[in-house]
């Protein structure tokens, strides 16, 4: 039971409006600058450095945190480098209502958990979820709450697919243990 | 319910229930990597699995296409370590004089009706031309595929689309494709497969089913099927000698997520203009527009009868002076029909430079680029800025790109 639990602190990625910034692309996340790097260590420091409000991110995330985003996060490029960097900062998930579908891939295949909440909009709109809220997440049912607000909300329940990649610690280690079981 | 032609292909290549927005392992009859792409693939796999055997080499393929043979030396770089890998695994290499890998696949019979096939290709769901299953995808996919024979794929909804109408010369299967892409912009099909229904496409040679499917990445779906194409005429099966083509039906009450009907009565040639091919408008309203070069070619429009579409609007003409036509065939096995056929020489007299096989005028291969300024009428795919070059890219039909070529100014077939 506890295993299939995600919690942490959340960043809900809202303008100066207020509302959830749709269409995040890869560039917004790890602005091409950069992409010379190979360390995933040194990654986490330009993590969102190139989306507007959000260009200190690096500097407030904490690991286990969990990034709240809107519609077609992660559009744009194949960039493994706009993964990576979440994981350098040591990110406990990305929760947003879509994702461009190669965003998805690459962060399932490197463990990055990630869930869409077709509903994120409204929760976020009518303030039932903030920056700075606790929340969790059951990966397997997809029930979630907002603790400190005593919220309960729902994630599409991860797939049995991304669970097994997660579990191994992403696609290639996953490989390895498909002949020995 | 009744499966969709994506959904029964999918579930005969994995277990369990298929149905979207379901994740669910997909068994691969083909993975495949090309001199893009596939040098990634090779680094990976050593770092991962050093000297251990690919899942099955006879399933495994490196296709070298986008510089052939090599320019830069960065790609004989990339193309010799993909062939040391080959060698040691004992994998298939269709090399730089073969032409463009998708194309490959299909003439070769590796891609037909109910298979599935991946690689490195972000056009390879063109293989919906002939009822398979494709994707392209990135290297830590295609590296695992190489590996285990397998790939984690969403099951997508599949959408329904219903043409109305028959086209006629001078509107090609081009110029429908385009009329589809406006239609549908890049929103209608995102990340949906597409069923084509209606006269319009069910009459499609193979070559035209090639043109509309290939441009389903422009409409950024997952791929295109014509479940009711008709099958090879004995012309299509001199240059798809090994493919065995039957038509793979949707079954009966399968599901769609959406249905639309576009209307194809009465189409004239039609061209994407700059920077979008969803920014389609009729040869009518572009003929002032002047035009430096023409190219006929890409994995869109590099088959026989795109050729011969052209050499019907050049024979007896020559393509303006100081104008630039650079033909591209997609595989050897094209230009081998061209010059069986005696169009080579027609293609020729007119003035035109003729290339070896394979990506190039697409991709930035072997047959150069566009300078600032330069306005060029396209048979590929995509028109973004700088994807060819620094000039402007108009896309159309061979035969609309051969007249344009001849006027020295967009053009329909009529006009020359
Ligand atoms: S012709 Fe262009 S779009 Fe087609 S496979 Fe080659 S590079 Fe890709």
């Amino acid at each position: 039971m506890e295993k299939s639990m995600i919690s942490g602190r959340i960043w809900v990625l809202t303008n100066n409006r207020g509302e959830l910034i749709e269409d995040i692309d890869t560039d917004q996340i790890y602005h091409n600058a950069h992409l010379h790097i190979t360390e995933i260590s040194e990654m986490g420091q330009y993590a969102l450095g190139n989306l507007k409000g959000w260009e200190d991110f690096s500097q407030k995330a904490q690991p286990g945190d969990i990034l709240i985003g809107g519609r077609n996060f992660g559009a744009g490029s194949s960039r493994q480098q706009a993964v990576d960097c979440f994981l350098s900062l040591r990110l406990a998930a990305v929760i947003a209502p879509s994702f461009g579908a190669i965003y998805f891939r690459n962060a399932v295949n490197s463990a990055l958990p990630v869930f869409k909440c077709p509903d994120l909009k409204e929760y976020v709109e009518k303030g039932k979820m903030e920056s700075g809220d606790r929340i969790e997440v059951n990966y397997r049912t997809g029930e979630g709450t907002v603790v400190n607000k005593r919220f309960d909300f729902f994630v599409e329940p991860m797939s049995d697919v991304q669970e097994g990649i997660l579990r191994a610690g992403g696609l290639f280690n996953y490989e390895k243990t498909l002949n020995t079981t | 319910m009744g499966k969709t032609v994506i959904e029964k292909i999918l579930q005969s290549h994995s277990e369990g229930r298929t149905e979207p927005g379901k994740i669910v392992w997909v068994d691969l009859d083909v993975r495949s990597a090309r001199d893009f792409g596939g040098p990634n693939v090779v680094k990976n796999f050593q770092r991962e699995y050093g000297d251990a055997p690919v899942a099955d080499k006879e399933k495994t393929f490196f296709t070298f296409d986008l510089s052939v043979p090599a320019c830069t030396r960065k790609y004989a770089e990339n193309q010799q370590i993909c062939r040391k890998f080959a060698r040691k695994q004992g994998i298939k290499v269709f090399d730089v004089d073969k032409g463009i890998g998708s194309h490959i696949l299909m003439e070769e019979g590796l891609a037909s009706p109910g298979k599935t096939v991946v690689g490195t290709d972000s056009h390879l769901n063109i293989l919906g031309a002939v009822n398979c299953f494709s994707q392209g995808m990135g290297d830590v996919d295609i590296t695992f595929a190489f590996k285990s024979g397998k790939i984690w794929f969403e099951v997508p909804e599949t959408m329904k689309v219903q043409l109305e109408g028959q086209i006629r010369w001078p509107a090609t299967a081009k110029d429908l494709t385009l009329c589809i892409l406006k239609h549908m912009g890049t929103q209608k099909a995102a990340l949906k497969a597409v069923e084509f229904y209606g006269e319009a496409v069910e009459n499609l040679s193979l070559a035209g089913r090639i043109t509309l499917c290939s441009m389903e990445t422009e409409m950024a779906g997952i791929t295109g099927f014509i479940p009711r194409g008709k099958r090879l005429s004995s012309e299509e099966r001199k240059e798809f000698p090994r493919l065995s083509f039957s038509p793979l039906h949707a079954e009966r009450g399968a599901h769609y997520s959406d249905e639309c009907t576009i209307d194809v009565h009465n189409l004239n040639p039609q061209v994407a203009v700059p920077f979008s091919p969803t920014r389609v408008q009729s040869v009518s309203e572009l003929k002032n527009i002047h035009v430096d070069s023409g190219f006929i070619g890409s994995c869109t429009n590099g088959r026989v009868e795109d050729f011969k579409a052209a050499a019907q609007v050049l024979k007896g003409r020559k393509v303006k002076p100081g104008i630039m036509l650079k033909l591209v065939p997609a595989t050897r096995r094209v230009y081998e029909r061209l010059l069986q056929e005696g169009i080579l020489e027609i293609l020729f007299e007119s003035g035109a430079i003729v290339s070896n096989p394979g990506c190039g005028g697409c991709a930035e291969g072997h047959i150069g680029l566009t300078g600032s300024g330069e306005v060029q009428i396209s048979t590929g795919n995509r028109n973004f800025a700088g994807k060819q070059g620094r000039g402007e890219i108009y896309l159309a039909s061979p035969a609309v790109v051969a007249a344009s070529c001849v006027k020295g100014r967009i053009a329909s077939p009529e006009d020359v």
